[in-house]
């Protein structure tokens, strides 16, 4: 980041002498204030806002909610309704933590869908787009590590069924598992390591998100027309314009966010997590959180143990290889009129295959999850390479401008403001 | 363009049917009834005289077996719950004898209850509670409003989430239902001993012996000397229902009118926010100026 040159031009003889000496108001400035982002960004490119604006809060409710939890088998389950009960506002702080996993993964499914979508993963955003499915990989540990702490049953029932299933990697999945139990079964020591983990990951999760940000603001960021930035006329610096948007996409989802937390506080959850842990007696259904169904149903779409593991990891790593899997050399869909339809159908498998995950494995949803999960590689192996060869895309427009105000077109012209340039909105 | 569109349609008719064709077994126990709780929806409160039958009902049945580990005394007392008065808390919590100590002999000793003490259990271990009813401790009724539901299916529970149809007394109706869910078991079904048949537990056979009659627990009369609400196994079920939301819950009209709050502001923000944005880009015309097209080196 600090290559970066920077219209920054410190003004008062403090900000010129610290400057010198470490320019992060500058970096600050060429990231967040001067940055050119693409006129034509359509609002699902202010998840990133609220995905920030997510980890912020989660990290804020998990420090308090430390301060009141007690990571051990034995009251575990009570220090959570300690705080649900006792701590003034305990309860805001527990319900807004929890739900707000739920949220955060929201807006990751919305974030990756539109990265899908436009083909923001394609060259020159590989190194970005990897360091997004390694947050992603980081915020299923830490959101399953959290989810086992309230100690109820389906943590402790989630925390045995995950920790069993790594025990079926080859060579060292034995010592992996007695790493993560600290025992011969998930019990007390588990709950501490898992507390631990718990704590440490959403720090490394902020770690890469620097990395995410700073590969963003080195690629730039693509936009709905897949093509890059040209000219100035194709962009607007990133405050007040991208700014101003983003918080008011972060505020709508907060309200989202507020309903689930005041009026539907435990419907992402699951009832059996209100009663304590007991190693002797299994729920009639172990289901996972909702935003690990679609794994959970590949998972149990293999007969074989290891088979099923590895599918299930494969799903999330299968993510990383789409920059070269997919041989397009367009990269938004709305120019790709097949592959397009193929998202589409993609998307649907991975709702399907998420219902699916809240269903027992019988019957006719182990067909349906076996056909899904086949659907759901296949799109990766063979559509995305395919396609890409055979189909015809669209003409894409000149440049971002003329996506915006039809080909062709003078700017002044355009039905936009006149005076536009004297508007005083370069004064940063 | 049509095959990928006959491959999504078929694919997915062939998902749905697969899927349908095992999602009839399972459904032993039929949905229970929606109650009009008092405390359900947005601007939901809970009925304090409604609490206080339903903790009546906890008290003179109930406890018998079920332990309210982490509901305490005082809990009875704090705003948005049973409303009753201090005084009558202390009064309360002293009929309870309450195991303390060692004291400075070194001894465990018994004391008349204090309202920051819990409600103390009916045995003194999950052991005692499981071999004094048939081998299994009758559930804590701490959080159990919220420890039980039922499957709503697709597509009530996206419904279920929604403001203006929300539904989030799943467990509380659960309680109600299974209360009044005691018949006589049907044609052919077996009942082994120590088992009682009830329509609303999955699987029928509760351990759990019919709890509840008409006429059991005698209400506060009105000045009159009238029944306020009828003595009946469906008003004491709702009434102990409503108790076990509120012990579930207990800051849930604090959460509910807070988050009422809370939302209004978010909206009015976010409408104010859409014009500041909208004045924003309004300036938005030809070239705009204090850009850095050297940032995009790589391009």
């Amino acid at each position: 980041m600090s290559a970066h040159a920077t219209t920054y031009v410190p003004k008062s003889r403090l900000a010129k002498w610290f400057e010198s000496r470490l320019p992060i108001v500058g970096l600050v400035h060429s990231s967040f204030v001067a940055f050119p982002v693409p006129r034509n960004l359509n609002y699902f490119w202010t998840f990133g806002a609220i995905l920030i604006a997510m980890l912020a809060s989660q990290i804020i409710t998990g420090v308090w909610l430390a301060m009141h939890y007690e990571p051990s088998a034995t009251a575990a389950f009570n220090s959570v309704e300690h705080i649900m009960r006792d701590v003034n506002y305990g309860w805001l702080l527990r319900y807004a933590h929890a739900n707000g996993a739920s949220m955060f993964f929201v807006a990751v499914y919305v974030h990756i869908f539109r990265n899908l979508y436009y083909g923001s993963y394609k060259a020159p955003r590989e190194v970005l787009y990897i360091l997004g499915v390694i947050i992603y990989l980081l915020m299923m540990a830490t959101a399953f590590l959290g989810y086992t702490l309230p100690w109820g049953q389906m943590s402790f029932w989630g925390a045995t069924v995950i920790t069993n299933i790594l025990a079926a990697i080859p060579v060292v999945g034995d010592t992996i598992q007695s790493l993560l139990w600290g025992g011969y079964s998930v019990g007390n020591p588990t709950i501490n390591r898992f507390f631990s983990l718990h704590y440490l990951l959403p720090f490394m999760i902020a770690g890469v998100v620097v990395l995410h940000v700073w590969a963003l603001h080195v690629t730039g960021q693509n936009n709905p027309t897949g093509i890059p930035i040209k000219s100035g006329k194709d962009a607007v610096p990133f405050t007040p314009y991208a700014t101003i948007k983003d918080v008011f996409a972060t505020v709508v989802f907060m309200i989202l966010f507020a309903w689930f937390i005041f009026y539907q506080p435990n419907y992402l959850g699951h009832a059996d997590n209100y009663v304590p842990a007991n190693p002797a007696v299994t729920p009639a259904h172990i289901v996972p959180e909702w935003y690990f169904l679609p794994f959970y149903a590949i998972l149990r779409a293999v007969p074989d143990k290891l088979g099923g593991v590895i599918l299930m990891f494969g799903a999330v790593l299968i993510l990383a290889f789409a920059p070269w899997l997919d041989t397009s050399r367009v990269r938004s869909c709305n120019y790709r009129p097949i592959y397009r339809q193929f998202f589409w159908v993609f998307l649907i498998v991975c709702v399907v295959l998420g219902w699916l995950g809240a269903k027992p494995p019988e019957g006719g949803y182990v067909l349906a999850a076996r056909i899904c999960t086949a659907y759901y590689f296949a799109h990766f192996l063979i559509v995305m390479p395919l396609v890409g060869l055979f189909e015809t895309p669209k003409a894409l427009p000149g440049s971002i401008l003329e996506s915006v105000t039809g080909p062709g077109k003078q700017v002044s012209g355009s039905g936009l403001p006149t005076g536009a340039a004297a508007a005083p909105t370069t004064k940063g | 363009m049509k095959a990928t569109r006959l491959l999504a349609a078929s694919l997915l008719a062939v998902l749905l049917g697969t899927a349908a064709a095992s999602a009839e077994d399972a459904h032993g126990s039929p949905q229970p009834p929606r109650v009009k709780w008092s405390f359900a929806g947005v601007f939901g409160k809970f009925d304090q005289a409604q609490l206080q039958r339903g903790f009546q009902v906890y008290k003179e049945v109930c406890s018998s077996c079920h332990s309210m580990k982490l509901v305490s005394f005082r809990n009875l007392a704090e705003p948005g719950g049973p409303d009753y008065s201090a005084g009558q808390v202390r009064a309360l919590a002293a009929t309870y004898q309450v195991k303390d100590g060692p004291n400075d002999a070194g001894e465990m000793f018994e004391r008349p209850g204090r309202a920051a003490d819990t409600f103390p259990p009916p045995f003194p271990n999950d052991q005692a509670a499981a071999s004094a009813n048939g081998g299994k401790a009758p559930p804590d009724f701490s959080v159990l409003a919220k420890a039980r539901t039922f499957e709503r299916g697709f597509p009530w529970f996206v419904f279920d989430a929604l403001p203006f149809m929300g539904y989030s007394e799943q467990g509380v109706d659960y309680i109600h239902a299974l209360l009044n869910g005691y018949e006589d078991p049907s044609e052919g079904k077996e009942v082994p001993a120590g088992t009682y048949y009830n329509t609303y537990y999955p699987g029928h056979l509760i351990a759990m012996p019919k709890p509840l009659s008409d006429g059991q627990v005698t209400y506060a009369k009105n000045d009159k000397g009238e029944p306020v609400v009828p003595e009946t196994v469906d008003q004491y079920s709702r009434d102990v229902a409503a108790f076990m939301a509120w012990a579930a819950e207990p800051h849930l009209e604090a959460r509910k009118a807070l988050g009422f709050r809370v939302i209004l502001f978010l909206i009015l923000l976010s409408g104010l926010l859409y014009y500041v944005k909208k004045r924003v880009w309004a300036d938005v015309g030809g070239e705009v100026h204090g850009l850095q097209p050297e940032l995009h080196k790589t391009y």
